[in-house]
């Protein structure tokens, strides 16, 4: 109805708040909350209102007016969210909602993360619109102008009107030939993402929440990236299992550490459902670094060296930074891996980190 | 009587016959009772367009801007969580519209209709909006078509930040503006009486011996030395003449601009003053209008099974928020203050010389001037003149006002003083300032460098400090040379300036200040030296 102009006022708004979140993506990154807030495909960020800039004054902190019962020094009744507070730059909390979609975008944009070039090939299928012929009708942007002039020229020559010394050809609108074009589908890349996370003892609620809130991001960008899309969860404390991800995201485990328990497993899951030649696969392990045995480290880079980077677009693997664990698996990762293309080490030292972190892991573009 | 053409377009929004039989009722009732507005548009709106309208400020197209959208978006948030509901909207235009939301109840309705009848008669009749253009429906339209313009040539992006840029500054306008005829182009007054003046100083001439002075120093060559001296003369006049709080119209005659940026400064401009009477009549508008629709409501329309639904949505009208004003009490009560007195003969000489509580209890001398005397100040008076005059120290008892500050200890706000005088002062200040500093422009050539100087008239608030900094950071940009803000902070004079990459404080330069007023008295000289 012609009366909504205001939908592109709403898309302007969301466009300037893209540009803020964009800005303060750091921020949302590190905030524990965003991850809570998903619902199906879309995020609610909260995000303060924002205000015009005016010439006002500060907060009156200093003297109010009142209109009641009661005596001097007695209770006035406490302003709450009222006119004063109002007067505030963004004290006001909106909610604006994005798809996960955009917010990939974004990331991509600010952390400027090189584009995935996918390979092999699977029956997953995208669709694309494809030109494939000519039509009568269309829309005037589709229009072909080549072949509306033949038709006109033909009309006109049929018709006895051209003269070659002086041609003069005007099609009307019967002469107008239109682009036409049909969706199709092709088979298109597709991609599998295993993710792993120590659950150990020595993962704190804030280490296994920072792994979570780059395992949020991480899916984001990836997801973009390719239309057949499967994600694994994996957990492990000395032994691994698979969860679902609502699991994963919650899960609350202890116990020793035993690393190539989920490497084993993830390994046994590609090479059961994912063939290298069809899936660009994407095994990425969270841990605080404390495995149990030197012999068990040995063995995970054997497991890597052997499972994983034959297979993989890229091996990645994040340490966070805990106040138990040993943090000696990343020391043993770059050792073995430190110039090999395949693999992506991280360490990320807090909450804030994990930006630079996620560029780290994503930075290569594999 | 035809009005024109219905300009929502889509719908049919023609009353269902019962609120039309209650719109015709209540109209013939306002009529009645001698309230005198424009004819009234009642349009019905669903919850979605009415929220679109109170984002446009009522106005169904506005220049494309994304704080409408956040408005939106933020009522229909808090519409969608049950946190408000508009009930009424209606605009000052000639007819009015006013908005009814489609699925209030009927005694909802008719409250709206009474209600919005008297802030009808209000537009059309205080002198506070006589000013205002009672077309800005099509107006706004321009507008919008305006700004459509300037973002299909200069695109959206830029003329979007343009426009942040302006309404950041949209509350430094004088508010009085309209009605001030004395200097409203006081730059280029000045301009042009500098040109007709007769230059006060010798023209200056080529020094040669007497005979040859008409052949070197010919008329029309004086008449150019003339021209040259006035124009100096001229150039060293201060600008503004005097202090100007017109700073909006002050940087539309004198900013650099770009002729589409100074159309849209202009037109964020007439807007902004199209709004202001509403701001300094809140109390009164809100109060006028109340005073309206519970006479009415109460004495002619309400059924019976409507008064327990009435006397709800009512009372959450006037309802006395702990630590606010509520306008719409405040007025309502001053307004039925005043009648009752002019209705029993309380003012003149001997009102104010009795000092007896009980022969002023008792005082009534049967005047009956208590509904002349409303309406004359619903027509004369805005928020300010109305409590100065009428806020007796009688009416600060019977509705309990007091004083409030901050306990220093608990950090709560606790009762201070119910003295009338501490009261009222309070009140006027609150309502005089309604947040915004009084700024004026003092002068367009601070330091002799084009640097802009404004003053802050402070009053005992400080400005926030931290939005001035973005303020005259958009004023920079829009002066396109450093600007000043003279004000105080926590008692002490400062000098804010920014230079359009970062604010800096300074304590004013007592000497720069001199110095203007200085260039200002010697300008004759200066303008005679050859």
């Amino acid at each position: 109805m012609a009366m909504l102009n205001i939908d592109h006022d709403a898309q302007r708004f969301r466009d300037v708040i893209k540009g803020r979140v964009r800005r303060e993506l750091r921020r949302f990154m590190s905030s524990k909350e965003l991850i809570g807030r998903q619902g199906d495909d879309m995020v609610s960020v909260p995000i303060h209102e924002i205000g015009i800039p005016k010439l006002r004054y500060g907060k009156n902190d200093k003297q109010g007016i009142g209109q009641g019962e009661g005596e001097a020094g007695g209770d006035a009744g406490q302003p709450g969210q009222g006119q004063q507070a109002g007067d505030q730059p963004g004290e006001h909390l909106l909610e604006v909602s994005f798809s996960v979609d955009e917010l990939a975008e974004l990331l991509g944009e600010e952390l400027e993360l090189p584009r995935i070039e996918p390979k092999g090939r699977q029956e997953s299928q995208s669709k694309r619109a494809r030109y494939k012929g000519i039509s009568l009708k269309g829309p005037e942007s589709l229009r072909h102008g080549r072949r509306t002039f033949k038709q006109a020229l033909r009309r006109n020559i049929a018709a006895g009107g051209y003269n070659p010394d002086k041609p003069s050809i005007i099609p009307i609108r019967d002469d107008r030939r239109y682009r036409h074009f049909e969706m199709e589908s092709e088979p298109r890349s597709a991609c599998v993402v295993l993710y792993m996370m120590d659950v150990s003892g020595s993962m704190g609620q804030a280490q296994k929440d920072i792994v979570r809130s780059e395992v949020f991001w991480i899916d984001a960008w990836l997801r973009h990236h390719y239309e057949g899309f499967e994600a694994r969860f994996l957990i492990h404390d000395a032994a691994a299992k698979e969860v679902d991800r609502d699991t994963f995201f919650r899960t609350r485990e202890s116990g020793g550490t035993l690393i190539s328990s989920a490497y084993e497993l993830a390994a046994d899951i590609i090479a059961k459902d994912y063939p290298a030649s069809e899936w660009n696969i994407y095994p990425f392990h969270f841990s605080d670094g404390d495995n149990a045995t030197g012999k068990d480290n040995d063995k995970c880079v054997q497991l890597v060296r052997d499972a994983f980077l034959p297979v993989s677009n890229q091996f990645s693997y994040a340490q966070v930074d805990s106040p138990y664990g040993s943090g000696r698996f990343l020391k043993v990762m770059n050792d073995n891996f430190g110039d090999e293309e395949a693999v992506a080490v991280s360490r990320i030292a807090d909450r804030d980190a994990i930006m630079d972190s996620i560029k780290e892991l994503l930075g290569k573009g594999r | 009587m035809s009005l024109p053409p219905n300009r929502f377009v889509g719908a049919t929004r023609d009353l269902p016959p019962e609120l039309e039989a209650a719109r015709v009722e209540i109209e013939a009732l306002a009529r009645g009772y001698g309230l005198d507005f424009f004819d009234t548009v009642f349009v019905m709106c669903t919850w979605e367009e009415i929220n679109m309208l109170a984002a446009y400020e009522g106005f169904p197209v506005r220049y494309p801007h994304w704080r409408w959208g956040m408005e939106y978006l933020r009522m229909q948030k808090s519409y969608e969580f049950g946190l408000h509901k508009i009930y009424e909207m209606v605009i000052n235009t000639d007819p009015s519209y006013a908005y009814l939301l489609d699925n209030n109840l009927v005694v909802d309705q008719k409250l709206v209709m009474a209600h919005v009848f008297g802030h009808v008669d209000f537009f059309k009749n205080s002198v506070w909006f006589a000013p205002t253009d009672r077309k800005m429906l099509d107006e706004m339209a321009n507008h919008a078509s305006r700004v459509r313009r300037h973002m299909d040539r200069h695109g959206e992006s830029e003329v979007e930040r343009f426009i942040d840029l302006c309404l950041s500054l949209d509350n430094l306008i004088d508010p009085y503006a309209a009605h001030i005829k004395r200097h409203q182009d006081s730059a280029r007054a000045s301009l042009l009486d500098a040109d007709q003046a007769p230059p006060t100083a010798e023209t200056p001439r080529i020094q040669t011996r007497g005979y040859m002075d008409r052949h070197i120093n010919p008329p029309e060559f004086l008449a150019q030395q003339r021209q040259l001296q006035a124009d100096d003369a001229a150039r060293m006049q201060r600008v503004p003449e005097r202090p100007e709080r017109d700073v909006l119209g002050f940087l539309v005659a004198n900013a650099p601009l770009k002729d589409w940026q100074r159309d849209v400064l202009q037109l964020v401009r007439e807007e902004a003053l199209y709004f202001a009477p509403q701001g300094q009549t809140k109390i009164m508008n809100e109060g006028w209008a109340t005073f309206w629709h519970t006479r009415m409501m109460t004495t002619d329309i309400l059924c019976d099974h409507e008064v327990v639904d009435y006397a709800d949505h009512h009372s959450g009208t006037v309802l006395q928020q702990p630590g606010q004003l509520n306008p719409y009490k405040m007025g309502v009560e001053l307004f039925r203050h005043i009648e009752r007195r002019w209705d029993r003969g309380q003012f003149g000489q001997d009102w104010l010389d009795c000092a007896s509580d009980a022969e002023r209890e008792r005082w009534d001398t049967g005047a009956g001037l208590g509904k002349s005397k409303v309406f004359e100040v619903r027509e004369t008076h805005n928020d300010v003149t109305f409590l100065d005059t009428f806020l007796t120290a009688d009416f600060c008892r019977e509705q309990g006002f007091f004083t409030t500050k901050r306990d220093v200890r608990t950090g709560k706000w606790v009762i201070d003083s119910r003295e009338f005088a501490a009261v009222k002062k309070q009140l006027l200040s609150h309502v005089a300032s309604r947040g915004t500093p009084r700024v004026y422009v003092v002068d367009a050539n601070h330091r002799g460098r084009g640097e802009l100087r404004l003053h802050h008239r402070h009053d005992g608030l400080d400005v926030q400090v931290k939005w001035a900094e973005q303020v005259l950071g958009n004023l920079a940009g829009l002066w396109g040379r450093a600007v000043h803000l003279e004000t105080a902070l926590d008692g002490e004079p400062v000098l804010l300036s920014h230079d359009g990459a970062a604010l800096t404080q300074s304590a004013p330069d007592v000497a720069g200040a001199d110095a203007a007023t200085a260039s200002q008295a010697s300008a004759p000289a200066a303008g005679g030296a050859p």
